[in-house]
This record gives structure tokens, C-alpha cells and sequence, in this order.
């Protein structure tokens, strides 16, 4: 059975000019898989995990025919059951996590109110602590005390990971949450994840616009383009995808080899938006 | 001469964080540099002691061969632009973007920001109809563009770039990477560029530092990148963890 239903997902927001719909009737559906979600910059990919989640920043206005996580309608949840999935069983690790962790709180602190929501005050404390050695944090004693401003951009990111996983949740939506890694980290964290969904059944939606790491750790992809899913392909044949966008990506990369100078770039055409 | 001429420099935070541990390098104008590492290696604090905003506790920087005093003089940071790694932090979150680039040009006597404004909008592919949002109207990629716009929009001779693309889209990050080329051709600008991402390292800069744990622990040049000529163990796993994810087992 199917973990999460979305079906015609719309986000618009209010502009001068009028409502300007950045979200264009998503639909997909997901199991206990890895799916990833690419696309260009602004083509909606956060706006679409926000949603999922009840997060939609006003004014903006998020409508679907159909989002439903394990069976619950999402559309008109209460304010109690938000209470008792987000944060829970269904997590965002956000694109910008010195913005979503407290400023004034440590990082213990934080990560033991989260672990509170599912364990014992007793516990609690232990959890955090395991699940800032789980992240590869070097120095775990340090950065349970530390304020956020304290940490390197990588080490922010992984707290951010630490504080979502915590409660084991059915579903996370991981948007760009290794963009701040060096690339040894990078892996050791997808290795958590992996196993979250090997073992646990955890679904994971994981947005990046890193297109080697997508396609060699995801086992589908979406391509967003202009708001709309313009593509669906198997992560491992990501390279092999149809579309003009998607094709033109690869090409986009540099490469330690060397290449092109200057890097091609795409030459977006109205048609791709349909 | 050297651009950027940094040695035996020390940072701690508080009375226990020894964030960076003798780190020495030269730039020369116009080179572009590249500062690869681990995370929380101390990459970030290197670029903000060049400015003159982390607790240097010895060691010294040099900008065109003149020692720096702190804190850094009004002119010194019109010559050397920063670009943080974190947009989200880095832009006023009640200013519009119009007012964020605004701002340099009036703080430093510029005449003509209609036209500069204009200019550094396009110039990093942000269309007119950005101007007057604030940033929680953007995207993650749109709002590292802005940070970009307005580090280039007093025309600085040096850079420093803190992880400019990681935030951005392969066909984003191909155009942002043009422009930066392009821009250290046309204006002789030198850079001082941090990325986890190796291949852009290798693709923007002629030389590259390694470091780790607060240590610089190997300096390579782009050949010898290319070739795989890494000496340290950490440098190798860098690069073989720059091929992608492989699941458990051969790790
Ligand atoms: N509060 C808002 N008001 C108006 N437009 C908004 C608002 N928030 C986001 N947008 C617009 O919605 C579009 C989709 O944004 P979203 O953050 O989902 O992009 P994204 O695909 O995640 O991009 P990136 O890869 O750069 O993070 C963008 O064009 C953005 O400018
Ligand atoms: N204001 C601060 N107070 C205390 N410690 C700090 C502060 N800023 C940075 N640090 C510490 O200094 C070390 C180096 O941080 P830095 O941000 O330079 O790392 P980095 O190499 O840029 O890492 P990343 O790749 O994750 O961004 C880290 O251990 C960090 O926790
Ligand atoms: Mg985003
Ligand atoms: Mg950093």
C-alpha cells in the first residue's frame, strides 16, 4: 500500500498581478521507497514538500484533489492531528536549516524536546546524544551544548537531520539536506537513510539538485520544470531521461577531468512548460 | 605579489574551540583559489578571519602586501566581498532585494544604482520582477543569486566565495559558474572559492587547499587534481566519495 497519495497538488500566491500558481497539478504517489524529486531552481520542489506537510506560508494557498499520508486525509487535518503527525511521523528536514533551528536554544536542548514527543524524559537525553554520533558529528559532547551560530554549515545541516530522524517518522522529506556536506560525510549520511528505509519501511522524498547523488541513491526520480512534474524515470537511468531538461542537466555538470569552458547551459524554451 | 597572503593563522572561538590550527597560503591576482575540507574544518572561519570577523588569535593576513589591522578598514571591504554560505542568514529578512543591493552602493558613494541595480540583477539571472520581493519570496537558488548580485555590485578586486553553488541546480550552478569565470577575466578579480564539490574546485580554480580538522593538510594544483595525485588519505577519499553513493557493503 502506498504511504502517501498527491493528486493535483496546486500552490499559489498572491501577487500584484494576481495569484501566480507555482505548484501545476502535481501528482505522484509514494511507498516505502527513495524518491527523489530534481528540477531547476524556483520549479516548486520545496513548495511541494511544504505542502505536504500543512506548511504552506501565507498567503499562499495550497489545494489538491487528493493528499492523503497512510490513509489520512491531509487536506482538512485539525490542528490536534497536525499535532500528532508532524514532527512525529511525518518530518521535513528544511533547505535552510539555521532558519528552522531556535537561535536562542543549544542543540540538546532542541533534540530533547524532539525526542520528548516519542520517548521518556530519561531517555531522551541518550537519544540525542546517539543520534549526533549517528550523523558522523565529531564531537557530539561539544555541539550538544553549542547555539546554532555556533556550528559550521554542515554541522547545522546534520543537527537539522538529527532533530527530524529522532522520532523514527514514517515519512521524511529530506529537501536538499546534504547540500552543506563535503562528500565523505555526504555518503555516511545517505547510509542512515538508506537504512531508515531498508529496515524501518521509512518513506523518504529527497530533493537535491546533485544529479549524480540522485541517481545513484534514489530508485525513482521526479523531474519538476516550471512547477509541473514533467518526467518520472528510475534513478539509475536518470541519465537516459527524455526530456529536453533533464538531458540538458547532465551536461551542465563540470567534472574533475576537466571540460568545457565555458559550461554548456540550457537554452530553456517556452514548449517545456506545457 | 600576493593578492591574499595568509600565514600561521589561528582561530579560537571561546577558551576550547581551536577552529583553525596554523593555517599559511598566498593567492596571487587574479589566480583563483579553492579551499576544499571536511565538514566543520574550519574552511568558513578562514574566509570570515580574512575579513576580519572571527577571533584570530594569532598569525597574520596581508592584502596587497600590507599587513591587515582590526577591525579591517571602510575601503577593505569594498575591495574584498564576501559571499556567506548561508543565504537564508545572510539577507535582511524585511528588506526587499531592491533595498538589499541598494544599500552597498549608497554606504560606498555610488552614483549610478539605477543602472547597477539593473545590471546585477540580470548579470546573475534574476529577472526585473525580483526586485521589489522580499527574500522569503524566493527560492533557496534565487536568494544565493541575490547574495551573489550584491557581492558583486561595488565591483571588488577579491571574492570570497563560501560554498557560492551548493544551493543551486545544476543549469543555475553552470550560469553562476560562467558569470564568475567570466567576471575574474574581464575585471582581474582573484578568488578565494569554498566547495565541498570537487568537480567545481577543479573547474574554477587553478590551485586548491585540503583541510582538515583545522589543519591544511595537502595544497595540489589543478593538474595534479585531474590526475588523481593526491598524497593524503583524506584528499583520496574525497575523491573517490565524489563518484556517488554506493550502497553498504564496499564501503
Ligand atoms: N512567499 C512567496 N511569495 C511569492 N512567490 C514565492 C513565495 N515563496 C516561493 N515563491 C516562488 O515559488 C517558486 C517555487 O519555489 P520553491 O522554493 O518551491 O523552489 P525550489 O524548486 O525549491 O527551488 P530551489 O532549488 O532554488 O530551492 C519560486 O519561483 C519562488 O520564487
Ligand atoms: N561562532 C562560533 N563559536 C564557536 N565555535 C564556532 C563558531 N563558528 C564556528 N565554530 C566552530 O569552528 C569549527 C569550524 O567551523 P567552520 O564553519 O569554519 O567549518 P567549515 O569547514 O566551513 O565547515 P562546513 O563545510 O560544514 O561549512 C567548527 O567546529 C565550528 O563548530
Ligand atoms: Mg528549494
Ligand atoms: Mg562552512
Amino acid at each position: 500500500m502506498s504511504l502517501l497519495e498527491v493528486e493535483d497538488l496546486r500552490i499559489s500566491f498572491p501577487t500584484r498581478q494576481g495569484p501566480v500558481e507555482v505548484v501545476r497539478g502535481v501528482t505522484f504517489s509514494l511507498g516505502r521507497e527513495r524518491l527523489g524529486i530534481v528540477g531547476e531552481s524556483g520549479s516548486g520542489k520545496s513548495q511541494t514538500g511544504r505542502a505536504i506537510l500543512g506548511l504552506t506560508p501565507p498567503p499562499g494557498k495550497a489545494t489538491a484533489k487528493r493528499l492523503e499520508f497512510d490513509g489520512i486525509d491531509l487536506r482538512d487535518a485539525s490542528a490536534a492531528r497536525w499535532r500528532s503527525l508532524r514532527g512525529i511521523r511525518l518530518s521535513m528536514v528544511m533547505q535552510d536549516p539555521k532558519f528552522s533551528l531556535n537561535p536562542v536554544m543549544t542543540i540538546g536542548r532542541q533534540l530533547i524536546e524532539a525526542a520528548r514527543r516519542t520517548s521518556s524524559r530519561s531517555e531522551s537525553k541518550d537519544r540525542a546524544m546517539a543520534m549526533l554520533e549517528a550523523v558522523q558529528i565529531r564531537d557530539p559532547a561539544r555541539v550538544f551544548k553549542a547555539y546554532p551560530h555556533e556550528l559550521s554549515g554542515g554541522m547545522g545541516q546534520r543537527a537539522m537531520i538529527a532533530m527530524m530522524l529522532i522520532t523514527e517518522p514514517d515519512l521524511l522529506i529530506a529537501d536538499e539536506p546534504t547540500s552543506a556536506l563535503d562528500v565523505t560525510v555526504q555518503i555516511e549520511v545517505l547510509r542512515i537513510l538508506d537504512r531508515l528505509v531498508n529496515e524501518r519501511g521509512m518513506g523518504l522524498i529527497f530533493i537535491s539538485h546533485d544529479l549524480r547523488l540522485v541517481s545513484s541513491f534514489c530508485d525513482r526520480v521526479l523531474v519538476m520544470y516550471a512547477g509541473q512534474v514533467v518526467e518520472e524515470v528510475k534513478a539509475s537511468e536518470l541519465k537516459q531521461a527524455q526530456h529536453p531538461y533533464t538531458q540538458g542537466l547532465y551536461n551542465c555538470l563540470p567534472r574533475i577531468e576537466g571540460g568545457q569552458r565555458p559550461l554548456p547551459v540550457l537554452q530553456r524554451e517556452a514548449g517545456w512548460a506545457v | 605579489m600576493a593578492m591574499i597572503e595568509v600565514s600561521d593563522l589561528h582561530v579560537v572561538f571561546g577558551t576550547s574551540v581551536h577552529a583553525v590550527r596554523g593555517v599559511s597560503f598566498e593567492v596571487a591576482e587574479g589566480e583563483s583559489y579553492g579551499i576544499v575540507g571536511e565538514s566543520g574544518s574550519g574552511k568558513s572561519t578562514v574566509l570570515r578571519a580574512i575579513c576580519g570577523l572571527a577571533p584570530t588569535s594569532s598569525g597574520a593576513v596581508r592584502y596587497d602586501g600590507a599587513a591587515l589591522k582590526s577591525p579591517r578598514q571602510a575601503d577593505f571591504y569594498r575591495r574584498v566581498q564576501m559571499v556567506f554560505q548561508d543565504p537564508y542568514a545572510s539577507l535582511h529578512p524585511r528588506h526587499t532585494i531592491d533595498r538589499v543591493l541598494s544599500e552597498p552602493l549608497a554606504i560606498h558613494g555610488f552614483t549610478d544604482r539605477e543602472r547597477r541595480i539593473e545590471q546585477a540583477l540580470e548579470d546573475v539571472g534574476l529577472g526585473k520582477g525580483f526586485r521589489f520581493r522580499y527574500p522569503h519570496q524566493l527560492s533557496g537558488g534565487q536568494r544565493q543569486r541575490v547574495a551573489i548580485a550584491r557581492a558583486l555590485i561595488l565591483e571588488p578586486r577579491v571574492l570570497l566565495l563560501d560554498e557560492p553553488t551548493s544551493a543551486l541546480d545544476a543549469s543555475i550552478q553552470a550560469e553562476v559558474l560562467n558569470l564568475l569565470d567570466r567576471i575574474r577575466t574581464e575585471r582581474g578579480l582573484t578568488y578565494i572559492l569554498v566547495s565541498h564539490d570537487l568537480a567545481v574546485v577543479a573547474h574554477m580554480c587553478e590551485r586548491l587547499l585540503v583541510m582538515q580538522h583545522g589543519k591544511a593538510v595537502e595544497e595540489l594544483t589543478r593538474a595534479r587534481l585531474q590526475a588523481r595525485e593526491a598524497t593524503q588519505p583524506y584528499t583520496r577519499d574525497l575523491l573517490l566519495a565524489s563518484e556517488g553513493y554506493r550502497p553498504l557493503q564496499d564501503a
